[in-house]
């Protein structure tokens, strides 16, 4: 067993592939047992954990704060909408185009944002999460305008049976992609280009000492979150909502994501966990508040924004070492932990 | 040519705007290293007060004036709880803490008056002037506005640069630690600085309320071209976000007018990246960079 | 005038200052020798408040002063002319100028004594602090503190940078003041011999504490003082 253990511990790829693995089985033998609502809600959350699992590598790994990651699912959409409701691609080969097509979108992004950084980099990022999607409006004919573009729900393969549910399809789909992009981020933060990214994050004039190529990093990280993004909105449009329409990928869908990766911890790919967990529950939860003290629709549609943003607040007044310092801390007292265990007879 | 002097005027008249915005954001960059975020979320709020005393009393004069003193407040309430605590910490947590207060006061504002985005009056009127047969598309409240804007930052020029008030936040802004041993409150008058510049904000709100309309989004996009204004201008120099938004008004004019009024925020984009990657101090950059 | 006792500080874990006893009459100049990193310049922030003191007492003209304000500190009359001069560049020559008297509003001293007492920099009043040279910097920073019409003075280095011909003039200007005007002077100085030459006391500090205190003329005196500590 300890072999076994030990092997685990060695192998990164192995590694992954047992979360993978084991994640992926608890989430199948769920939504066998889920409503139709619940898996849906269930699908929501795999996109949310695609575009934040990519934020978080982002934030948290190379220091990088964008707010532009709606703009970027939105990319994806479009892309997915597009590809599956006018040229009739399969959803496979549509999502995989949304993926490439956020991913290049992300390279003159990613140069740009590498050569900036805090509060500018937030202000250009911001610009584009207002820029890109008001490009619907340019070009109404192919994006639909303020409409948007409608897909079809995807089809369950014949051999599952006809009665099968489709949202229990929709789930497996958008989980099997979440699953994918954990696998893929686990194994770059694991290996030696997530050290680079971490040296980067943690002291650029060190690192360039070092002779890392700071730009380069920072850009292939930035295409990297663009891609996971892009496979999120791709899932949005195609899978569980059937719909790209930009007035989902404002301002507002950025900073959801911030919030989802701020709250879940940057650098965190449990953090994406949780993030899109309280992405999805957090505006249940809110609307049932809201009819049980019978408040009005305003007031529960806005409710959970307003709690992200006092969140928000409250973590940068009550942590304010920890928006960085946790990630640090956190692996600091995990990894003492770990020394301590080896030699119990130390005495400190 | 007539659409060309039309978009040049409503250049000048949006560029007032985002003048107006971005010497806010000048504002409290030079005296506490913030960009503020959520300044178009802060003048969204006291637009709405504005509207409020406007439909309430009928005067116009009085709806503005509140909605300055309301800035003023709001802006020494925020620097003094929220902003002190961050001042001088990592720039992220700043970006975040503004972040979020802008996401607190969508937020509220859509559950006080609704999401849906209604009308503000003007000052003055919307027909466009008469010269000769051709009637132009700049109004006499764009007049307004650019006097204004025009005016206030005169005002703030003169404040600055001949009075005590104005010396004792300078120095708080250039040298905080220096300012502290000759005697300067330093911390009053940082928040003094955000005071001021949540009034100017506020007085963009107003004024470009009746061409946007009030609703808790519709504010954000001056708030990039404020920002995008202030870079443009060189973060640290006032006279610069005034410039800065002049030429970033009749630039994305002239998008608008020629391309489409679709591509004016991805424009936007454009001008703050080639700015970024060029000239990063902007135009009026007097600050050296500090790099390694 | 100046009284400190037992002052200590820290810097995180490490303590910058600790256990400090001093005492700077009206009128007299106190010089504070030491290698780098002994502890000086903390000890100067300490008193003026910039960095708290952890322990002891700082009283000025009686008043206890230790941990106060920095504002409030200033007001009682106390000026620390800071480490590099802290010549503020964006602003003009008669912007520093002003800027050191606000606090003190009518009583602050006219900036006409400052223009005579240094002519060079009423030539050049309308210009940015930035293009003054070292030395034209030090007696702006002096000015400056002058202008609020301090009690006491804390210099950090003020020879710092400077030719050996001004650093005497510095110096003679220094006593003068303490002369004329009755203050009491702390001058911290790297320069032991040209610190010596106008103070009347000298204190050596090492790693935060007092290592000798001796009357100046002493100190020069004492061979072996000064070679062990002051590396003349």
């Amino acid at each position: 067993m300890t072999a076994a253990v030990g092997l685990l511990r060695r192998h990164t790829l192995l590694r992954s592939l047992t979360i993978v693995a084991a994640v992926g089985l608890l989430l199948w033998l769920l939504t066998l047992g889920l409503s139709d609502y619940r898996n849906e809600q269930l699908a929501r959350g795999a996109y949310y954990f695609a575009a934040l699992a990519g934020l978080t590598v982002l934030a948290g790994l190379s220091g990088q704060i964008s707010l532009g990651h709606g703009a970027l699912m939105a990319v994806g959409a479009y892309t997915a909408a597009l590809l599956i409701g006018r040229e009739g691609w399969p959803v496979s080969l549509a999502l995989a185009a949304s993926v490439v097509t956020t991913g290049v979108v992300g390279i003159p992004v990613g140069i740009a944002a590498s050569r900036l950084r805090g509060p500018y980099l937030a202000g250009a990022t911001l610009a584009l999460a207002v820029g890109l999607p008001s490009l619907a409006d340019q070009y109404p004919s192919l994006l639909g305008g303020e409409n948007g573009l409608t897909v079809n729900p995807p089809i369950p393969p014949s051999w599952l049976g006809s009665s099968f549910s489709l949202s229990r399809w929709e789930a497996w789909v958008a989980v099997l992609g979440a699953l994918l992009v954990l696998f893929v981020l686990y194994n770059i933060l694991h290996s030696g280009s997530g050290r680079s990214l971490r040296a980067v994050r943690d002291d650029e004039i060190a690192a360039s000492l070092c002779g890392l190529r700071i730009s380069r990093t920072q850009a292939t990280a930035f295409v990297l979150s663009a891609a996971c993004a892009g496979l999120g909105g791709g899932l949005l449009a195609a899978v569980v909502e059937q719909l790209a329409a930009k007035g989902a990928f404002g301002i507002q869908l950025s900073l959801y994501l911030l919030a989802g990766v701020v709250i879940g911890g940057l650098g965190s790919l449990g953090g994406a966990f949780w993030g899109a967990a309280l992405l999805v529950l957090l505006p249940n939860w809110t609307n049932d508040l809201a009819s049980s003290f019978s408040l009005s629709t305003n007031v529960s549609n806005n409710l959970p924004l307003a709690i992200y943003g006092l969140i928000l607040i409250g973590l940068v007044l009550l942590w304010p070492s920890g928006i960085q310092g946790g990630i640090r801390a956190g692996r600091r007292s995990v990894s003492a932990r770990r020394a301590h265990r080896r030699t119990p007879s130390s005495a400190a | 040519m007539t659409k060309f002097i039309d978009l040049t005027l409503s250049g000048i008249s949006s560029g007032a705007v985002d003048a107006a915005v971005a010497l806010a954001l000048v504002l409290i960059w030079r005296a506490t290293r913030i960009v503020n975020f959520a300044q178009g979320a802060m003048l969204m709020i006291t637009t709405y007060i504005a509207s409020a005393i406007i439909s309430s009393t009928g005067s116009y004069v009085l709806g503005l004036l509140v909605a300055l003193a309301c800035g003023l407040v709001m802006g020494a309430v925020v620097e003094r709880i929220l902003v002190r605590p961050v001042e001088g910490a990592s720039p992220l947590n700043a970006v975040i803490l503004t972040l979020g207060l802008y996401t607190v006061l969508v937020a509220v504002a859509g559950m006080i008056w609704g999401n849906s985005p209604r009308s503000f009056p003007a000052a003055f009127s919307l027909r466009g002037y008469k010269v000769g047969s051709t009637r132009l598309l700049f109004t006499p409240n764009d007049t307004f506005i650019v006097l204004t804007v025009v005016g206030v930052a005169l005002l703030l020029g003169v404040m600055f640069r001949a009075t005590s008030l104005g010396l004792r936040m300078r120095a708080s802004a250039f040298a905080p630690e220096v300012a502290r041993l000759l005697g300067v409150r330093v911390g009053r008058m940082l928040t003094v600085g955000w005071a001021l510049a949540a009034a100017a904000g506020a007085l963009a709100g107003v004024l470009v309320a009746p061409s946007v309309f009030l609703g808790p989004n519709s504010f954000d996009a001056i708030l990039i071209s404020g920002f995008v204004a202030a870079v443009l201008g060189g973060l640290d120099s006032p006279p610069g976000a005034v410039v800065g938004g002049l030429l970033l008004g009749l630039a994305l004019s002239y998008v608008s007018g020629y391309e489409g009024s679709a591509l004016v925020p991805m424009a936007a984009l454009v001008i703050l990246v080639v700015v970024l990657m060029v000239r990063p101090g902007g135009l009026f950059s007097t600050q050296q960079e500090r790099r390694v | 005038m100046l009284e400190v006792e037992g002052l200590c500080a820290s810097y995180g874990p490490v303590r910058a200052v600790d256990g400090v006893s001093l005492t700077v009459p009206e009128g007299t100049v106190v010089a504070v020798l030491g290698a780098n990193g002994a502890g000086k310049t903390s000890l100067l922030r300490t008193i003026s408040g910039l960095l708290p003191a952890t322990a002891g007492h700082v009283r000025l003209a009686g008043q206890d002063i230790t941990r106060a304000p920095v504002e409030t500190i200033v007001r009682q009359g106390l000026a620390h002319v800071p480490e590099g001069r802290g010549v503020i560049p964006e602003l003009t020559v008669e912007e520093n100028l002003r800027l050191g008297g606000l606090f003190r509003g009518r009583d602050s001293a006219p900036l006409s004594e400052v223009y005579e007492l240094f002519p060079r920099l009423e030539e050049r009043r309308r210009q940015p602090a930035s293009r003054l040279s070292g030395g034209e910097r030090q007696m702006l920073s002096i000015g400056r503190a002058l202008v609020g019409r301090p009690r006491a003075l804390l210099l950090d280095e003020p020879s710092l940078g400077l030719a050996p011909a001004l650093v005497a003039q510095i110096m003679g200007l220094v006593r003068r003041l303490a002369d004329t005007l009755g203050l009491a002077v702390l001058l911290v100085e790297q320069n032991a011999r040209s610190a010596l030459s106008i103070a009347n006391r000298g204190v050596v500090l090492n790693l935060g504490r007092v290592v000798v205190e001796e009357d100046a003329h002493l100190l020069t005196a004492e061979e072996e003082l000064r070679h062990a500590y002051l590396g003349f």
